[in-house]
C-alpha cells in the first residue's frame, strides 16, 4: 500500500510531463503553421526556458536570489565558442588563446555541454566561497561575482575579444535544439528538486533554523544545487550564443540578469512551473511590445510606443506583481497529474492510517 | 614622500565618496531590512536633473546653471524626493513582504528608472561641465592635490560627523536608531513607523545626490550607467561593514577606497584594467574569513 507521501512524489514527476508537453505542443504548431520569425522567437524563447529553469534549481529551491548567473552564461557561452569556431578566425580575433584551444574545432553539443561543465566548475568555486555567507549578503556577494567576470571578459583582449564582440558562431540553434535542452533542464530540475538534496534544501528555505536542527547541511546542499543550476545555466549561455551567432560581454550583465529575474518572480519563484510560465508570459509580453514599438498601422494612422517603454513596462509589471501576488502568478503551486489510480491509492492509504 | 601624499589624497577622497553611498545605503537596510537596488539611479537621476532633457549628445546645462548656494540644496533636495516617492509609490506596500522580495523590487524600480532616463535622454554618455575651476590642483605637502579632493574629503567628515550628531543628538535620530534595533519593539514603544522610514529615505537620496554632485565635477560626464558601478562598491561597503551597521558601512567604504587606489597604483601595468577583478575577489577572499563582515553590531545577531 502507499502512503500518501509516495503518492504525492509519484504525482510531482508528471510535472515535466506537463510542461514538456506544454512546450513540445507550441513547438509543433510553429514548425507547422508559423513563419522563420515565429521560429526564431519560439528557438529565443526556448533559451530562456533553459536559463530560467536553471536559475530555479537554485533560486527556487534555496530561496537565495542569485544576481551572477549571467556570469555563468558568459563563461558558457565563451567556452563554447572557444571549441567551435574556426581555427583561421580565432588566429585572427583571438590570438592569445593556447595552441591546444586554437587548433580545436569540436562538434557542437560536446562543446556546450563543456561550457556547461566549466560554468559548474565555476560555480563550485565561486559557490564554495559566495555561499557561506547568510542570504541578503551572498545575494550581494553574486552581484560583485557578476561584475568579475563582466570585468575580466570586458578587458581580456586576446582571448574574450573584450569589448569587440565575437562573431562567426556557428548558428545552430533553431527551436528544435532548444527544445531538446528546454526540455533536458526541466527534467533535470524536477529530478533535482524531488531528491533527497531537494528536499533538504527547500527545508532550508522554508525554515533555516529548524532545517538545521533536524541535520541539514545547508551549505553542501545551496552548493550542490548551485553546481547544478551552473551546468544548464552554461548551456543556456552557449545555446544563446550559438542562435544569435554573435558574442559580446555586455549582453550577459545586467539586462539579461533582470529579465530572467522578472520571469522567474512573475511567474512564481516557488515552483518549477512557475518558472516555465513566467518565461512564456514574459516572452510574449516582450514580443507584443517590441511590435508596438515598431508600431502598428491602424487606417493609416502610426501608432508607436517610444522605444525603450518595453522595459519600463516589464520592470512595472514585476513591481505589481510583487505587490499583489509577492508568490507569483503560479504561488508556489505545480501543474500535476493525479490519475485516478493514483488518488484511489490515496484513499485507501488514508484509510488505513485511520 | 610626494608619491605617497598624493596616494593619500586619491586614497581619502575615493574612500570618502564610496562611505557617502554605502551611508546610503546602509540607512534605509538599517531601518528596514531593504537592500536598495535602486540607489544608483538616484545618483543617475540627480546627475540628469542637471541638464535639459534631450537625446541631443551636447549637454545643455538646466538647474546646472544655477549658483552653487542654490544648486546643492535643490540637487539634494530633488535626490530626497525621488527616494521619499520611491518609498511612497513602491515600498511602502511592500513593507509586510520578506527582505528578497523588497530587494528584487528595488532592482526593478531602479531599471524603470534607469530606462526612463535612457529614454529621456538618449543612451550616449554626455560632457557636462560643472564648476571645472575645482579641478585645479593645489600645492600640499608636495602632492598637486585637485582642490575638489580636499572639498570631498572635507565634506565627507561634515557629513558622516552631522550623521553621526542627528543620530546621537535629535529624537527622529534616536527613533531611528530604537527601530534598526528592534522595529516591532521600536514602534510598540511609540515611535512612528512612517516618519521614521521617510526620514531614512530622505536622508538616504540626499546623499545620493552629494555623490552625484561629487562624480559629475570630478568626471565631467553625465552617463546613465554611472549610479551602477559605485552602488555595486557601496553594497559591498556594507555587506563588508556588516550588514546594518552604520559605522561599519563608513569604515569598510574609505576601506574600499584605500585599496582600490591602492590596487591601481601598485598592480602592474598590464593587469589595470582588472583591478576591480582583484578588488572584488579580495572582499570575497575577506567575508571568507568573516562572513558577518568587519564591524558587527551585536543586534546583527540572528536570534531563534
Amino acid at each position: 500500500m502507499r502512503s500518501q507521501h509516495a503518492t504525492n512524489r509519484l504525482a510531482s514527476y508528471s510535472t515535466p510531463l506537463i510542461l514538456a508537453v506544454l512546450l513540445v505542443g507550441l513547438v509543433v504548431l510553429v514548425a507547422v503553421f508559423g513563419d522563420r520569425s515565429l521560429a526564431r522567437t519560439a528557438a529565443e524563447t526556448l533559451v530562456r526556458v533553459t536559463l530560467v529553469v536553471s536559475l530555479w534549481i537554485f533560486v527556487g529551491n534555496s530561496g537565495v536570489i542569485s544576481f551572477g548567473h549571467a556570469g555563468y552564461m558568459a563563461i558558457g557561452a565563451y567556452c563554447s565558442a572557444w571549441l567551435t569556431l574556426k581555427p583561421q578566425s580565432k588566429a585572427l580575433f583571438l590570438p592569445d588563446l593556447p595552441e591546444w584551444l586554437m587548433q580545436a574545432q569540436w562538434h557542437v553539443l560536446p562543446a556546450a555541454i563543456a561550457g556547461g561543465l566549466l560554468a559548474a566548475f565555476i560555480a563550485l568555486l565561486s559557490g564554495a566561497a559566495i555561499l557561506r555567507l547568510s542570504g541578503i549578503a551572498a545575494s550581494i556577494a553574486t552581484f560583485a561575482f557578476l561584475a568579475i567576470v563582466n570585468t575580466v571578459y570586458s578587458n581580456w583582449e586576446g582571448v574574450t575579444g573584450a569589448t569587440s564582440s565575437v562573431v562567426g558562431l556557428p548558428r545552430y540553434v533553431d527551436h528544435w535544439v532548444a527544445l531538446g535542452w528546454a526540455v533536458a533542464a526541466i527534467v533535470a530540475a524536477n529530478v533535482y528538486a524531488n531528491s533527497a538534496s531537494g528536499l533538504a534544501l527547500r527545508a532550508t528555505r522554508e525554515d533555516e533554523v529548524a532545517a538545521r536542527a533536524s541535520g541539514i547541511n545547508m551549505y553542501r546542499h545551496r552548493l550542490l544545487s548551485l553546481v547544478i543550476s551552473g551546468f544548464f545555466t552554461g548551456v543556456s549561455g552557449a545555446l544563446l550564443g550559438h542562435s544569435i551567432g554573435v558574442l559580446n560581454p555586455d549582453s550577459f550583465y545586467l539586462g539579461i540578469t533582470f529579465i530572467s529575474l522578472a520571469m522567474l518572480v512573475i511567474g512564481g519563484i516557488g515552483s518549477l512551473s512557475g518558472a516555465v510560465v513566467g518565461v512564456l508570459l514574459l516572452s510574449v509580453l516582450i514580443e507584443l511590445l517590441v511590435r508596438a514599438e515598431q508600431g502598428i498601422s491602424i487606417n493609416e494612422t502610426q501608432l508607436a510606443l517610444p522605444s525603450g517603454s518595453q522595459e519600463i513596462l516589464i520592470g512595472i509589471a514585476m513591481i505589481v506583481v510583487l505587490i499583489v501576488r509577492p508568490n507569483g502568478l503560479t504561488a508556489g503551486k505545480e501543474f500535476k497529474l493525479k490519475p485516478q489510480w493514483l488518488r484511489q491509492s490515496r484513499l485507501v492509504g488514508a484509510k488505513s492510517t485511520n | 614622500m610626494s608619491n605617497l601624499a598624493q596616494l593619500f589624497f586619491d586614497a581619502a577622497s575615493l574612500g570618502g565618496l564610496y562611505a557617502m553611498a554605502a551611508l546610503g545605503i546602509a540607512l534605509i537596510f538599517g531601518v528596514m531590512k531593504l537592500v536598495n537596488f535602486a540607489h544608483g539611479e538616484y545618483i543617475a537621476f540627480c546627475v540628469f536633473a542637471l541638464i535639459v532633457p534631450s537625446t541631443d549628445a551636447v549637454a545643455v546645462m538646466f538647474l546646472g546653471k544655477a549658483p552653487a548656494l542654490i544648486l546643492i540644496p535643490v540637487i539634494l533636495g530633488l535626490g530626497a524626493a525621488i527616494a521619499v516617492a520611491s518609498e511612497y509609490v513602491v515600498f511602502r506596500h511592500l513593507r509586510k513582504a520578506d527582505p528578497v522580495a523588497m530587494m528584487i523590487a528595488s532592482f526593478a524600480l531602479g531599471f524603470v528608472i534607469r530606462n526612463a532616463l535612457l529614454a529621456t535622454y538618449g543612451g550616449r554618455p554626455k560632457a557636462v561641465s560643472l564648476w571645472p575651476g575645482l579641478n585645479t590642483p593645489v600645492d600640499i605637502a608636495g602632492a598637486s592635490v585637485p582642490l575638489l579632493q580636499l572639498i570631498v574629503i572635507l565634506s565627507t567628515l561634515l557629513v558622516v560627523t552631522g550623521l553621526a550628531l542627528l543620530l546621537k543628538k535629535s529624537r527622529i535620530g534616536l527613533e531611528m536608531r530604537a527601530a534598526a534595533e528592534n522595529f516591532t519593539m521600536a514602534r510598540l514603544l511609540g515611535v512612528r513607523a512612517n516618519r521614521v522610514i521617510t526620514g531614512a529615505f530622505a536622508l538616504s537620496g540626499a546623499l545620493a545626490a552629494a555623490v552625484a554632485l561629487i562624480m559629475v565635477t570630478q568626471t565631467g560626464v553625465a552617463d546613465v550607467r554611472m549610479g551602477g558601478q559605485i552602488m555595486l562598491v557601496a553594497f559591498i561597503a556594507t555587506v563588508l561593514g556588516g550588514l546594518g551597521s552604520l559605522p561599519g558601512a563608513v569604515a569598510a567604504g574609505f576601506l574600499v577606497g584605500i585599496v582600490s587606489v591602492v590596487l591601481q597604483a601598485w598592480l602592474p601595468l598590464e593587469a589595470r584594467p582588472f583591478r576591480d577583478a582583484f578588488l572584488y575577489t579580495l572582499v570575497i577572499v575577506c567575508l571568507l574569513v568573516r562572513p558577518q563582515g568587519l564591524f558587527v553590531p551585536a543586534s546583527a545577531k540572528p536570534r531563534v
